[in-house]
């Protein structure tokens, strides 16, 4: 009989060897004494929670799902998994109406653009400040990123869908709620530089969040119910349509092409290899030599490139530094992996405001040291951290792409 | 992808052979599989301490010659000494501050107390020309308290059997009481951490003070500086008498430091280091391979004109065993191994084990084979070879190191 196929689990728990590399560098460790630590919280847990579920422990909340204990670990265990499945399967701790607003960013999202003016005024007044902060919870030391008037979506059908189908070749973006209700900049830097070298851009069927903050706030569900409309209009795209699945948050891109199967039980193998990022999806072909950018000449700008925590856990910021690089007035520093600290909706929550910033000390000391014209990077709660704690822009690589190509040159190179 | 070299494994000869051949002009990228075993370093590099047979080695310059010519050091062969002096000098470059010498092993102290001859030791340890040297000598041993990593009364029963005094104390301070509140996660690099504070360093330092004044010697758990060794030199400088700084059990703080070091100098000389990611795949031709796929990249081949294995030993991963036998898990590359599974162990757990002496069969030059086809491009390095048994001989990190500098002086553009 083999004894093995039983105590095999999907995470590799049982290949932990307690070695506890993973809680080197886990970045809540140091700041937040409250938290019992990746290995504590992950496979040794797991053992104890395996025989009775009364063993969890609510601190597991004080993760932040940063999956830098998987990158570190040397044999291949999937302690965030672990904890997040844990949290999943055991806590008792309702979401709170403040977990419920910082989680909901479609219904909150669509609200907001449509009175964008007055929320963001509002929000940033300092008595609403305040009153969010005793009565919400939500640190009053955080500003919140202003809402667009106009929705990325409703840009896209009034200014440029008609023109797409024109294209020799297409993809499918999963555009996000950053760029949807609050940045929709980046989607038109996007569709620019797509178009520039003949692709055609389209909007998914139907596209919902895609669960992270739902995940995180314990709000499984409504979380599992948006990925299947997510992965339902992506396969669509990809098997019907023929069309690659872009996006350009390493965040969202990590959610579907991980976080489904493994949080939320929703398989994705036929389609997982046609979701990716943005910036690897333009590497792939400069590499092929498929297509090739020409840039405008410009002054010397000196970038630093932080690599988010799921662009280290998918491995891909390689693409998005090479990128970076192929800009000929583009001088990259590529700053040292660490976590920013804000961990999505984390550091907005009064009782994580000081490890947040506690976590995200270092990095912000790097910046400084650096000194660059602005930052980069692929994530969007990154970016309002970064913008909150240093006194550096951040820009995303698709945008810097977006400001220095040629169009007119590029168009003609790949014609 | 398209580099000079990829190497596989991010460990001591990984990242010793990537920052060579870097400095050479080489393109290289790193795979590495999660962090490396250095994360369990002892603070100290072996070259070679004893012979298979079990003679003890004082000068390995001296000794090498009497090596088995499959043992990775014959294969280095008249070029031994300058490639020990290049090693130590990849590390002080590094800022990764070793003394030592390859013709005279001195000894260092290990977690219990016990010594063992060594190579290179991180200056902030403390190596003694002989194990006699503490005789006599009042040694005051402190704890911090709550930290479960360090085996006080070991160390002080083998400080007292070779001749010393010892008085154990443990210490405490508001910061470390804080930490303690998950006394799982009471451990090295978390108090390095704490200690990384100049206000609480200084707090330790006036309680050691304070406790040392009738001793010759205080001695400490090495639970100082992950990102430099200034806190040790602080510590060794404020207080009037010497100072021992003992490993503690795993992870290792110094290690660490190692490990981020190269790895720092590795990028800074324009490598790309990619962590938490493995090998799945290779496009293997007439004796050459092309190309590596990784789980991360997926589709995206890593193209180079040279590939090294440096993926370590069983620990690693580098080889699996199985009952039928061993094998090397990334190209199914030659293992020497006996397969009579008998052989493999020794009863005595402490003795020389056969296992350990498994690894993968290379040419002269450390090029591997496929079904006995010597693989042109494809070298291996560190513990993944055969020949030896790092534990027994105490030659794991010179090996790491020498075979990952002969190699990459070898390699052509």
């Amino acid at each position: 009989m083999n004894m093995q196929q039983y105590n095999i689990s999907d995470n590799n728990f049982e290949q932990c060897i307690k070695c506890t590399v993973c809680t080197v560098y886990c970045p809540v460790v140091p700041v937040n004494p409250n938290y019992p630590g990746p290995k504590q919280a992950g496979p040794d847990g797991e053992r104890l929670r395996l025989k009775r579920g009364e063993f969890f422990d609510e601190a597991l909340k004080y993760c932040l799902n940063c999956k830098r204990c998987e990158v570190a670990c040397p044999s291949n265990v999937r302690i965030g998994d672990i904890i997040q499945l844990a949290r999943i399967k055991y806590s008792k701790s309702k979401p709170s109406l403040r977990d419920m607003i910082l989680a909901n960013t479609d219904i909150v999202g669509t609200m907001s653009s449509t009175f964008a003016p007055i929320v963001n005024t509002t929000v940033a007044l300092k008595p609403v400040k305040k009153v969010m902060d005793s009565v919400l919870k939500i640190d009053q030391h955080r500003t919140f990123p202003k809402y667009a008037g106009q929705t990325f979506v409703s840009w896209f059908k009034k200014e440029a869908q008609a023109k797409q189908d024109l294209f020799p070749k297409h993809i499918s973006f999963f555009h996000g709620c950053y760029i949807n209700y609050n940045y929709p900049q980046l989607g038109k830097d996007l569709v620019k530089v797509l178009n520039a070298i003949g692709y055609g851009v389209h909007l998914l069927e139907k596209e919902k969040c895609c669960g992270v903050a739902l995940i995180s706030n314990g709000l499984i569900n409504q979380a599992k119910k948006q990925a299947k409309i997510n992965i339902n209009s992506i396969r669509k795209s990809i098997n019907e349509e023929k069309r690659p699945v872009i996006a350009a948050s390493s965040t969202c891109t990590f959610t579907i092409r991980d976080e489904y199967p493994h949080l939320l039980e929703i398989e994705n193998d036929d389609v997982r290899n046609s979701i990716e990022l943005a910036t690897r999806f333009i590497y792939r072909l400069i590499e092929s030599g498929k297509v090739k950018l020409k840039f405008r000449d410009a002054a010397p700008v000196k970038v630093a490139y932080h690599t988010p925590c799921h662009m280290e856990k998918l491995g891909w910021g390689y693409y998005s530094i090479e990128l970076l690089r192929h800009i000929p007035n583009v001088e990259l520093v590529v700053l040292d992996s660490q976590c920013c600290g804000i961990g999505g909706t984390y550091g907005f929550k009064k009782e994580n405001y000081k490890t947040s910033q506690g976590i995200g000390a270092s990095l912000f000391r790097q910046i400084e040291t650096v000194d660059p014209q602005f930052v980069a990077t692929d994530c969007e709660t990154c970016k309002w951290q970064i913008e909150m704690s240093t006194p550096y822009k951040v820009k995303h690589p698709i945008s810097i792409l977006a400001e220095y190509i040629d169009v007119e040159k590029t168009i003609n190179l790949n014609k | 992808m398209k580099f000079d070299t990829v190497i596989i494994g991010g460990g001591l000869a990984g990242l010793a052979c990537g920052i060579r051949l870097q400095n050479r002009g080489f393109k290289c990228a790193i795979v590495s599989a999660g962090q490396s075993a250095l994360h369990f370093s002892s603070g100290s590099f072996d070259l070679l301490n004893e012979l298979p047979d079990g003679t003890a080695v004082a000068n390995p310059e001296k000794a090498i010659h009497l090596l088995d010519k499959k043992h990775p050091y014959a294969k280095i062969g008249d070029k031994f000494p300058v490639y020990t002096q290049e090693a130590k000098q990849l590390l002080l470059d590094a800022g990764i501050e070793v003394q030592g010498d390859s013709k005279r092993n001195s000894y260092r102290i290990t977690p219990m107390g016990t010594t063992m001859p060594t190579w290179l030791t991180l200056t902030d340890f403390t190596t003694l020309e002989t194990p006699n040297e503490v005789i006599g000598k009042k040694i005051l041993l402190v704890n911090i308290a709550g930290f479960l990593d360090f085996n006080t009364k070991f160390v002080a029963d083998a400080f007292e059997t070779n001749g010393a005094e010892c008085k154990i104390i443990s210490v405490s301070l508001p910061e470390f009481e804080k930490l303690r509140q998950s006394p799982t996660e009471m451990r090295s690099a978390n108090i390095a951490r704490v200690l990384e504070n100049e206000n609480t360093l200084n707090a330790l330092v006036a309680k050691l003070k304070e406790a040392s004044k009738s001793f010759d010697t205080v001695a400490l758990p090495a639970v100082f500086g992950l990102s430099s060794n200034d806190p040790v030199k602080k510590i060794k400088q404020l207080l009037d008498i010497p100072v021992h700084i003992i490993p503690t059990m795993p992870p290792s703080v110094a290690g660490i430091r190692t490990q981020k070091r190269l790895r720092r100098v590795f990028e800074l000389a324009g490598g790309f280091y990619m962590l938490g990611d493995s090998v799945v795949n290779a496009e293997i031709g007439d004796g050459k391979i092309y190309n590596v796929y990784t789980v991360n990249h997926g589709d995206i081949a890593l193209y180079a004109d040279n590939f090294i294995l440096a993926s370590g030993s069983f620990f690693s991963n580098g080889l699996c065993a199985s009952m039928d036998g061993v094998t090397e898990p990334v190209f199914g590359a030659d293992v020497d191994f006996d397969p009579n599974r008998n052989t493999w162990y020794n009863a005595s757990v402490f003795g020389a084990q056969r296992y350990r002496t498994f690894g993968v069969a290379t040419d002269d030059q450390f090029r591997i084979k496929i079904n006995g086809k010597v693989q042109d491009n494809v070298y291996a390095i560190g513990s993944v070879l055969s020949g030896f048994d790092a534990l027994q001989e105490g030659c794991g990190a010179g090996v790491s190191l020498l075979t990952a500098l002969y190699v990459a002086d070898h390699l052509k553009k």
